[in-house]
């Protein structure tokens, strides 16, 4: 026995006794809650948090995120990358193994062809393909033989992990969704509610909307997992009654996503049936400052690159708004263990994040009112600051949202403070996120001065979402008021920058590049980061295994998850 | 009587069309987006598809037209397919929800038990409860029952269900852990124990409609039999030397009958309506849930589909509520 087989032998070893007697089935039943109810389970036909995480019970992709974000192969054995050479030196194509006897559910073998079917299935014209983003500038995918993957990509790749990686981009089976591509796609009622897949899990019932039932899966690769017989998957009512089943009834082992108030989650925990458990990703709740003037006046042109904002172009009211701020303070009253203070618009994976602009963390009232000071804002009569016949009153908009009202009213108080009037404004979420070209009260026609709401992005590549800020994705009316950047941030040396990343492999350089883009954003103050929201939920004490994770499904190590006896 | 029920039932015809005609386009003008509620990881342009995919891109007057086909000539003959085993809707396009991407009819009717159980038991449970009350208290009127009774009946009325729903959960699940807080929609009654388990998930949000339903119909009953125990006739028959127990319960109940029944009947379409509030704090994933989620997911088809049932309901109801008069006082004939 050398060295290696001990090591091979211990760690086995330790595994079982960990896993205690694990055997498929073994303990049971799991109960899952989640407040908002899945209404599908295929994560293509729907962009929705509560159905990819449900679905990801069944469907599996090639590689998953784990807890640290570093990427884990799942149906692949191994993931590709340019120094073993599944990555071309060109960074066109990359080719994916394939593990040896995968089976689906209903016992045939998962092939290279099942694989090519799911890009087909995405980018069906017609269909409403939600994650059609994660198969961008593949031109095509083949199926040299039963087990190889290779996916060529139009354009370079730095990061070819975008198709087949996530929950959002699992495997589906061609025999079963064959005849559904593009406008066919919402006619297999039956496959999409009940998709064969290759994951730990089998549906055996779906009510939309209201609860899903499964089963172990015979044929899940690893013959001693899941350790769960049965899985209950109830959605519907609200966080805090998600939160009470689990924390105080204990008639549910796992409740998903319970944003509440910090002293709510303790009385429950206080009870003594489960534990709260929470993880942060990259999702920042943040004010965007609008460089354009957004005044009726202007008709078609206003909110557009025409015309510059009259008060917030200076760069020293920006500044000083951000000052205001006491970050810590809204932390502990919105969010509690499930934020933190950021004063990054990137904040993770730790190698992107920046340091340099720490200084935020701390309130600094007086520095900020002699900022505007030294600017020329002199104070008017009644306390709001004025220069060149212009007041310093601004409209502030967000989504209606209690514990954003709360931070509109606190950070109103602050503002006026250092002599900034504010008036406030939330609209509807499902019209402010809405995107309705009609609308004047989307969050992208941003017809107000400032707006807050949090964003994050996919997966732990930041390359798309730094690219949100380069000139071209302002929202204006020859785009039908689409695009990312809210702010209408319009910098020579930001888009040279964007350029670059597209073309840089080298992770450590892409991070250099990533902090650059956040520097620069938040050192010219036109997103003014303010918390960075983590994820909430919570396990009884009895539910073992459960490891948060914010990089993928919440439910990603299902397969794991046991009973502690 | 029969040309009249057949008069009214032709006459809601173009009434239920002209209503189908306002619920649609009210929720195309209303402001919203069935992708607002999708991640904002999701570009724009990958939501423009989506709409595009629902049939949004298409001119109203299509939209509308198609949705009436759907609704009027699809959806019945599936339903009929469905009982008879026939196949004569097949190939035609149902009704399809946005959220689920499958007929909106297999939903509904998938929710429908869970409804009918809890509401509809809530509101015969009610009903049952409110008539005796309603009669003793108004023949021993001001009596301590009568005050007991209006006290009750206040506070079914002004305490609002989600704090009755919530204050009973408390009380009822995580102190005491007699009943479970969350209704087990997937649960079949195949022997006693389950029957009992169905009856102990059922307690809490069942006593919560049945006390506001009660507290609703039983003040409906009291004030109509004040207004009768008052009436010559009733003089005239305790003069007859009737009995008080014929007095009361056959000639003065039958005619305080009449107004009780239009409220009675008139609240059933409600059943169908789910009871929205309830049904979210039990997590009874009924009808008025369903309708609130497709609302919030701004799921036109679902919403649209669902109140234009509850349209059909309503009209129907009201028809059944003036035959009922008819049958209780013959002094009312329509013909």
């Amino acid at each position: 026995m050398n060295f290696k087989t001990a090591l091979l032998g211990a760690a086995a070893g330790s595994l079982m006794a960990t896993a205690g007697l694990a055997e498929r089935g073994s303990d049971g039943q799991v109960n899952i809650i989640y407040w908002q109810a899945p209404s599908i389970m295929n994560p293509y036909l729907s962009g929705g948090t509560k159905e990819l995480e449900a679905a990801s019970l069944v469907l599996e992709p090639l590689a998953r995120y784990d807890e640290k974000g570093n990427m884990v192969p799942y149906l692949a054995e191994s993931v590709p990358t340019v120094e073993n050479g599944g990555v071309s030196a060109d960074l066109q194509s990359i080719t994916w193994k394939l593990k040896e006897g995968l089976k689906w559910s209903d016992g045939s073998a998962l092939t290279s062809e099942d694989v090519k079917f799911s890009w087909e299935y995405c980018t069906a014209e017609g269909g409403g393909c939600a994650q059609s983003e994660k198969y961008n500038d593949v031109v095509a995918v083949e199926a040299p033989d039963e087990l190889t993957v290779v996916v060529k990509f139009g354009v370079a790749k730095p990061f070819p992990y975008g198709p087949f990686v996530g929950a959002q981009a699992p495997i589906i089976q061609k025999a079963q969704f064959a005849d559904c591509l593009g406008p066919k796609a919402p006619e297999c009622t039956e496959a999409n509610f009940a998709p064969i897949g290759t994951g730990p899990f089998v549906v055996t019932e779906f009510r939309p909307n209201d609860v899903i039932q499964l089963e172990a899966n015979d044929n899940y690769r690893d013959p001693a997992k899941p350790a769960f017989a049965n899985v209950v998957f109830k959605g519907g009512g609200d966080a805090t009654a998600a939160g009470r089943s689990v924390l105080e009834t204990g008639e549910f082992d796992y409740a998903w996503n319970l944003q509440l108030a910090p002293d709510v989650l303790a009385n429950m925990q206080a009870a003594g049936k489960g534990k709260v458990v929470s993880s942060f990703g990259t999702l920042v709740e943040r004010i965007m400052v609008n460089l354009t003037d957004p005044s009726a006046e202007l008709g078609e042109e206003r909110g557009t690159a025409k015309h510059p904002h009259p008060i917030l172009s200076d760069k020293a009211v920006r500044q000083a708004l951000s000052m205001a701020v006491d970050r810590e303070l809204l932390v502990e009253i919105g969010y509690g263990d499930a934020g933190r203070p950021t004063c990054n618009v990137l904040p993770a994976p730790e190698i992107y994040k920046s340091t340099a602009n720490d200084g935020c963390l701390v309130q600094d009232i007086e520095g900020a009112k002699k900022l505007l000071d030294e600017a020329g804002w002199v104070p008017g009569p009644d306390g709001v600051r004025v220069k060149d016949g212009k007041r310093l009153s601004l409209l502030y908009q967000t989504s209606t949202n209690a514990v954003r009202q709360d931070f509109q009213a606190l950070i109103k108080q602050w503002w006026s403070e250092i002599g900034v009037e504010t008036e406030l404004k939330n609209i509807d979420a499902s019209v402010f996120f809405g995107g309705d070209p009609g609308s004047p009260d989307t969050f992208q026609k941003f017809f107000a001065d400032v707006e807050m709401y949090a964003n994050n992005f996919d997966g732990t590549d930041p390359e798309a979402y730094m690219a949100n800020w380069a000139c071209k994705q302002a929202p204006r009316p020859e785009t039908q008021w689409q695009g990312n950047n809210m702010p209408r941030y319009c910098s020579d040396a930001y888009d040279a920058l964007v350029a670059e990343m597209a073309t840089t492999g080298d992770i450590n350089k892409r991070a250099e590049l990533a902090k650059a883009m956040n520097d620069m954003l938040m050192q010219d103050y036109v997103i003014i980061p303010l918390v960075d929201r983590g994820r909430v939920s919570a396990h009884s004490n009895t539910l073992g295994g459960v490891v948060l994770n914010t990089w993928d499904s919440e439910l990603w190590n299902a397969a794991d998850w046991y009973r502690i006896k | 009587m029969f040309t009249f029920t057949l008069r009214r039932l032709l006459l809601a015809i173009p009434t239920l069309l002209f209503i189908s005609l306002i619920i649609f386009l009210l929720l195309d003008f209303a402001p919203g987006d069935p992708t607002a509620q999708l991640p904002l990881t999701i570009p724009p342009e990958v939501k423009a598809k989506i709409r595009e995919s629902l049939g949004l891109g298409e001119p109203i007057y299509i939209r509308y037209l198609l949705w009436l086909k759907q609704f009027a000539v699809a959806e019945p003959l599936h339903a009929f397919d469905a009982i008879f085993g026939t196949d004569f809707g097949a190939g035609m396009q149902r009704v399809v929800s946005w959220q689920t991407r499958s007929p909106v009819g297999d939903i509904i009717a998938q929710r429908m038990p869970q409804t009918l159980w809890v509401v509809g038991m809530s509101y015969v449970l009610g009903t049952l409860i409110a008539l005796p009350i309603g009669v003793i208290s108004a023949y021993r009127q001001y009596s301590w029952f009568d005050q007991l009774g209006t006290f009750v009946s206040m506070v079914g009325y002004s305490v609002p269900t989600f704090f009755t729903g919530v204050l009973l959960i408390v009380i009822f699940a995580v102190n005491l852990g007699w009943f479970p807080s969350i209704y087990d929609t997937t649960h079949v009654v195949t022997d006693w124990d389950s029957f009992a388990f169905q009856v102990r998930q059922m307690v809490m949000p069942v006593s919560v409609l049945a006390l506001y339903n009660a507290a609703q119909i039983s003040r409906f009953m009291r004030a109509s039999m004040l207004d009768n125990l008052g009436q010559d006739y009733v003089r005239t028959a305790r003069a007859k030397g009737m009995s008080e127990k014929v007095v009361v319960l056959v000639h003065v109940l039958r005619n305080s009958m009449i107004p009780v029944v239009t409220v009675i009947a008139l609240g059933v379409p409600t059943i169908f309506g789910g009871a929205i509030i309830t049904e979210q704090v039990f997590k009874v994933n009924g009808l008025g849930q369903l309708l609130i989620t497709a609302i919030y997911a701004n799921d036109i088809p679902m919403v649209q589909t669902l109140t234009f049932i509850f349209a059909i309901l309503i009209v129907l109801f009201n028809l059944i509520a003036d035959v009922l008069y008819g049958i209780l006082d013959p002094r009312i004939r329509y013909d």
